[in-house]
């Protein structure tokens, strides 16, 4: 008991004490943490209202965000895949970096649904035996079970490796294979299962659309892993760890074949609606050419296109995607390019036109981009929190006391 | 780039002292809620799935609303809680020949169902549609019209309200099961159960569900008392509601506000189990269609032109 409480107290001290540009990158996060607490009680308050949600679109920038998390978390399965399964042993070593970008996006996934719910207190009405979870019927009853359960796999591998190597201790890695080979299947399900959401509901046509769920992994797999290559070079510069470049490399050309995929998928889509030409061409045509005169998402999409295509041809040349400069260019521009198409290009297209041919044109609040802001910054603290415990013991500095007698 | 390394781990410790006597205040400050608060809110934020309670914890459970909103609203509510009678299945008749926009029937289920004024909801929406246009897909429909008078030339009339389907989407996406439906086949909301996340709106063809973004509000002098529980009894922020039949009407005998305000006899409800009923003549002796039959939801919300 004693050494457990003094090495918490030991890893506390450990993360509360950096170099000037740390307390100065937790200021700056900090500042939008507040910024978006401050909107979210008043939008607690007031209610929804502060909002640009209606009745016609009833979800938006929050289940947007939260759709492009699920793919950021879910492509933390692209680490482990070529680690364990192929033991390529340049990425083998920061799969734990990985897992840990995977639990801070599951968190903010958390949040941001917390911060759509209307009635976030009422939270417990979701599970099962104390509330009543509509299982197996809902699917957003297995979103909860999915999510939540990927989040504790993710943690418990971590979070035991980081044990056994802060008590200089070999980590047996038989007792978490089965861990971590189940946790390849569950990311994929995590994705497909938030894609399941959409996809079962009849009454949106561009959801219902079986190409929703591969589009869904294939969009993750190009954003989550473009977020890892640049927050890898960042943990390179800051810390002692040392990654190798081969790591990066391979992982940019995996995101090149996502990246084409990607696009693939999107063209037969955007043959299927226009070359038919039904009325359920309405909402893609919404989308990039706008409809009746509303054109609010337009030029996003096809910046979005561009910077998908761009990025593409990027990691697609050997030459481009092992330069470091238009790399990094190209991971940005993917990034941005599935956060426009899979957050309000997924969602708001679907209630537009509505059920009943309305079309309402939705852009978020301030109160909406406040939190959002907020919930970003409080992801970016987690990790950056979570790094800086998990560092030092990855490369020796930080270890704790062990229970006398104990080896 | 020369990293600082702190001291070793093994560095002045915390005093156990001292770490017990913050966790003890630390503890002791989350007393406080507890202790101010009164029991009805511990009751009311544990309070029961409606289909969880039995007989007493319905009784004290619709006594602490009663109370609540005789406080909230300064008027004494009659909250019932009527089963379905047996051997009813609700049915639902719209006579598209006889419309005429007037949305007399939008009006009286506001007035009827204690929705709010501002925020401004209306459960029933009337689509105007041009004669000879495109038509069954909705898609060229008009929500908002105003003219001087209706009916207008060259236009006809369709509400659109909860179509309480026999296999609705909504119930099936509910994560919390707030929404089920009845066994006289209305589709009820434990406004006290739903955590408002909105999935069944997405999931709704008809677009039948409202959902309360900020506190309603109502005149005092315009609400309505008598209410029930599932039905029009006054709602939250933050929870989805829409038509349910006038469960407060239907279940003692009545029609439908909107059945009764319509001046042209548009309206036609009843019993389908009963082979008497009117809407039981509609289906049978008129060409009787409903809404998006291709989704399967098996609505129970009928239109046919008598005429």
């Amino acid at each position: 008991m004693y050494a457990l409480v003094r090495n918490f107290f030991t890893a506390l001290r450990h993360i509360a004490r950096g170099g000037k540009w740390y307390y100065i990158w937790l200021a700056f996060l900090s500042f939008f943490i507040v910024v978006g607490v401050v909107a979210y009680i008043r939008q607690l308050h007031t209610g929804l209202i502060l909002t640009a949600m209606r009745d016609q679109v009833s979800w938006g920038f929050y289940i947007s965000n939260f759709t492009f998390l699920v793919g950021v978390a879910a492509a933390a399965v692209l680490l482990v895949v070529p680690a364990y399964v192929y033991h390529f042993k340049p990425i083998k070593e920061i799969v734990l970096f990985g897992e840990l970008l995977a639990i801070t996006a599951i968190i903010m996934c958390i949040l941001f649904i917390m911060v759509d719910m209307g009635r976030p207190e009422r939270v417990w009405h979701l599970l099962p035996v104390v509330g009543t979870m509509n299982f197996p019927s809902s699917l957003l009853a297995w979103d909860v079970v999915v999510l939540n359960g990927y989040l504790a796999i993710n943690f418990l591998i971590s979070f035991y490796v980081l044990y056994k190597m802060s008590h200089s201790k070999e980590y047996s890695i038989q007792l978490i294979k089965p861990l971590i080979m189940i946790s390849i299947p569950w990311a994929i399900s995590i994705h497909t299962v938030t894609a399941f959401l959409y996809n079962g509901l009849s009454a949106r046509p561009f959801w219902n659309a079986s190409i929703l769920a591969p589009r869904f992994i294939a969009s993750a797999l190009c954003s989550g892993p473009a977020l890892m290559i640049l927050i890898f070079q960042i943990i390179r510069k800051v810390s002692k760890i040392e990654i190798d470049n081969r790591a990066l490399f391979k992982i940019a050309e995996l995101i090149a074949y996502a990246i084409g995929l990607n696009l693939f998928l999107f063209g037969a889509e955007f043959f299927k609606e226009f070359y038919s030409g039904s009325i359920h061409l309405a909402p893609m045509e919404y989308l990039y050419f706008g409809l009746k005169g509303k054109t609010t998402l337009v030029p996003w999409m096809w910046a979005a296109l561009l910077f998908n295509i761009t990025a593409f041809l990027i990691f697609l040349s050997p030459r481009a995607r092992e330069n470091f400069l238009t790399l990094n260019i190209g991971c940005v521009l993917v990034i941005i390019g599935v956060f426009i198409e899979k957050g309000m290009g997924l969602v708001i297209p679907g209630f537009v036109p509505g059920v009943l041919g309305e079309i309402y044109e939705y852009s978020p609040t301030w109160t909406e981009k406040s939190v959002t802001l907020g919930i970003w910054a409080a992801g970016a603290m987690i990790y950056t929190l979570l790094l800086k415990f998990a560092v030092p013991i990855y490369t020796g500095e930080l270890r704790f006391i062990s229970k006398p007698g104990t080896e | 780039m020369p990293k600082e390394i702190k001291g070793h781990s093994l560095s002045r410790p915390i005093s156990r002292r001292g770490f017990l006597k913050g966790t003890a205040l630390g503890l002791a400050s989350t007393a406080v809620p507890f202790a101010k608060a009164d029991a009805s809110f511990w009751d009311a934020y544990f309070q029961k799935h409606f289909r969880e309670m039995n007989e007493d914890e319905l009784r004290e459970v619709i006594k602490r609303l009663e109370k609540e909103y005789a406080e909230e609203y300064d008027t004494k509510f009659n909250i019932k809680t009527t089963k379905a009678m047996p051997g009813t299945l609700f049915g639902y008749g719209l006579d598209l020949s006889r419309c005429i926009g007037c949305r007399r029937c939008v009006y009286a289920c506001v007035r009827e169902n204690n929705q709010s004024r501002d925020p401004q909801i209306h459960w029933i929406t009337v689509l105007r549609f041009k004669k000879g246009e495109k038509w069954i897909d909705l898609e060229e429909s008009e929500k908002y019209y105003y003219p001087e008078a209706v009916p207008e030339e060259g236009y006809f009339y369709m509400p659109v309200q909860c179509q309480q389907c026999e296999n609705p989407p909504c119930v099936r996406v509910c994560p919390t099961q707030a929404t089920w439906k009845e066994p006289d086949g209305i589709v009820v909301i434990d406004y006290n159960w739903c955590i408002g996340c909105r999935y069944c709106m997405a999931s709704c063809p008809y677009g039948a569900r409202r959902f309360n973004l900020a506190k309603p509000r109502i005149r005092k002098e315009e609400l309505n008392p008598e209410s029930h529980y599932l039905g029009n009894r006054p709602r939250y922020k933050g929870v989805v509601e829409k038509c349910i039949f006038c469960v407060q009407r239907t279940r003692a005998g009545r029609y439908p506000a909107c059945v009764e305000i319509c001046p042209v006899g548009a309206r036609k409800f009843g019993n389908l189990l009963d082979p008497k009923s009117e809407i039981r003549y509609c289906i049978e002796n008129k060409r009787v269609f409903r809404l998006k039959e291709d989704l399967n939801t098996y609505p129970k919300f009928y239109y046919f032109f008598a005429t």
